[in-house]
């Protein structure tokens, strides 16, 4: 599986999204997508890479885009 | 006389902080609030739809020193759950924010700022026992109809104990973390109120840079957390947090793992920050029992004692006081505190107390040799999602009625939905999703060949999880 894929899952198993649904998602943009989901979120990708997020990436971590921009921080290349 | 009744007392000292940093003082609050419940008028029923703000906190206490009594409701509510409630309760008047009137049949009476106050057209053929204050839901997930009858003494007593125990001073400054409507959120408000402290009012969640932001602007003293608020916290890395003008954390709404409490406690000795577990239940008013932080660490798992005026006894299964320690039995409660009693429509409005100060509050407990008490288990099938109460046959119920066969059991922040048909996968999860506030993080489908059931046709719940592989 290559690094964008697994980042992709990430976000589907965390919160039953479609891969289609993906480029528009936000936090607070689904139901699934609140405070749980997002610790459910972060707690996949630091499974996923093998990482641990800083505070303020977590809290910054508000979109799926915005997400990949925080990746490369972790050297995550996606 | 009761605190809501004198809060001007405080004068120009700040009682609520907006999001936006605009501090409002008690003699404007008071104002403010008279002036919303100067339009209702007279006694009556009102539903109140709560969010983190000051227009909502000012409509509750203006009902509180008007003798109207509140529902308080959960912004999100599903409609069809809310029509059921008005149906049930037919209130003289529902405050509500402006964007959600068009919804709902009824006359504005008073508008200004965010919030509206709507005369509803309901007949008024019920009828408010004279001591009854306030009513909160029980389950509001599930928008079941059953309320927690409050009394003025009810929520004056716990208020007054709850400040004592916690050393609320009017230096205080709590910052919200919970929705109004849940009782433990609502007595953080109350609380701070009764002290002459301030209450930062937010909407954001610990997941907001701005929430944080806010936190430290403010210089918030202090902010309570239900379990899932403390695995927040712990992703957060709050031991890395610089939050020098946090004074304590509180946490209730539901036992906290182990090893949590223990690193919580670990991290506050270290912070200089105060931790302290607290019990309580909305049949209490709010709370029961508390762990003195100078116990945090040696009796860890603890609920710790009973509340200033309060006390617990153990029953046994012929509900009879045990005596000896370390034998568990159902936790019973006795305090001013204990609640009027349940209403499931209008007509049990009337209703005078009928716990007579003794709540059997459904979970097993022991007690160890110097009196403090640890809960073991539940004599309820419910459990609490990310701290609501979810109560698993009412769940049941509602699934049963949309024609999916269904057995609902799991553990804290897990429901375990088990149904028999498969084709009925996609229409459960939409009707959760949809018609229910359960959150979506906090459940899971399961498909078993049939629900396990004893001779005498009952479910045997503890056979449900074993199915699941096969």
């Amino acid at each position: 599986m290559t690094n964008l894929e697994k980042y992709n899952e990430a976000f589907t198993e965390s919160f039953g999204v479609t891969a289609e649904q993906l480029p528009n998602l936000e936090y607070q943009g689904i139901p699934e997508w609140d405070s749980v989901g997002h610790m459910q979120l972060i707690a996949a990708l630091e499974d996923a890479f093998d990482i641990m997020f800083d505070t303020d990436d977590i809290i910054d971590f508000s979109s799926y885009e915005k997400g990949k921009e925080f990746m490369s921080k972790y050297e995550v290349e996606l | 006389m009761a605190f809501w009744n004198t809060l001007e007392e405080f004068g120009e000292r700040t009682a609520l902080i907006t999001e936006t940093g605009e501090h409002i003082s008690y003699s404007a609050l008071s104002a403010r609030a008279d002036e919303i419940a100067g339009a209702a008028g007279r006694r009556c029923l009102a539903f109140l739809m709560c969010k983190n703000c000051a227009d909502a906190v000012a409509g509750y206490v203006g009902f509180l020193r008007h003798g109207i009594v509140p529902v308080l409701l959960a912004e999100n509510l599903d409609k069809s759950l809310l029509d059921g409630l008005l149906e049930s309760y037919r209130p003289a008047y529902f405050y509500i924010p402006n964007e959600k009137i068009s919804s709902l049949s009824g006359e504005v009476a008073w508008q200004s700022g965010s919030y509206s106050l709507l005369h509803m057209p309901f007949e008024q053929d019920y009828e408010l026992f004279d001591e009854l204050a306030l009513l909160l839901t029980t389950s509001g997930s599930t928008g079941s109809p059953k309320l927690v009858r409050q009394s003025m003494g009810n929520i004056e007593a716990n208020t007054r104990s709850i400040v004592q125990y916690l050393g609320i001073s009017p230096d205080d400054r709590a910052i919200t973390t919970l929705p109004m409507q849940y009782t433990y959120g609502l007595s953080i408000l109350q609380t701070h109120l009764f002290a002459g402290a301030a209450t930062i009012l937010t909407e954001k969640t610990l997941m907001d840079k701005s929430f944080w932001s806010l936190l430290r602007e403010q210089e918030a003293t202090t902010f309570g957390g239900v379990p899932y608020i403390y695995e927040i916290l712990k992703k957060l890395r709050f031991e890395r947090m610089d939050l020098p003008s946090l004074r304590y954390l509180t946490q209730a709404g539901g036992k906290l793992p182990k090893e949590l409490a223990e690193e919580f406690v670990n991290i506050c000795r270290e912070k200089d920050m105060k931790f302290i577990v607290m019990y309580g239940q909305t049949e209490a008013t709010a709370r029961m029992a508390y762990l003195p932080w100078e116990y945090a660490h040696s009796k860890a798992a603890s609920i710790g004692i009973a509340i200033p005026g309060g006390g617990f006894w153990l029953a046994d299964a012929e509900d009879n006081p045990i005596s000896k320690t370390e034998i568990t039995g159902e936790l019973v409660y006795r305090g001013p505190n204990v609640t009027l009693g349940y209403a499931e429509s209008r007509f049990d409005l009337c209703k005078p107390d009928e716990n007579h100060g003794e709540l059997h509050t459904g979970d097993m407990a022991k007690r160890d040799a110097d009196g403090f008490y640890y809960i073991v288990g539940r004599k309820k099938r419910f459990l609490k999602l990310f701290g609501s109460r979810v109560n698993l046959d009412e769940v049941e119920g509602l699934l049963n009625r949309e024609g999916i066969t269904c057995a609902c059991a799991g553990v804290d922040d897990r429901l375990d939905i088990y149904i028999t048909d498969a084709d009925k996968l996609e229409k459960t999860e939409r009707f959760i999703k949809e018609h229910t506030a359960i959150n979506p993080n906090g459940f899971r489908l399961h498909v078993i060949d049939a629900i396990p059931r004893s001779d005498s046709g009952k479910v045997l719940y503890s056979a449900l999880n074993e199915k699941r592989g096969s």
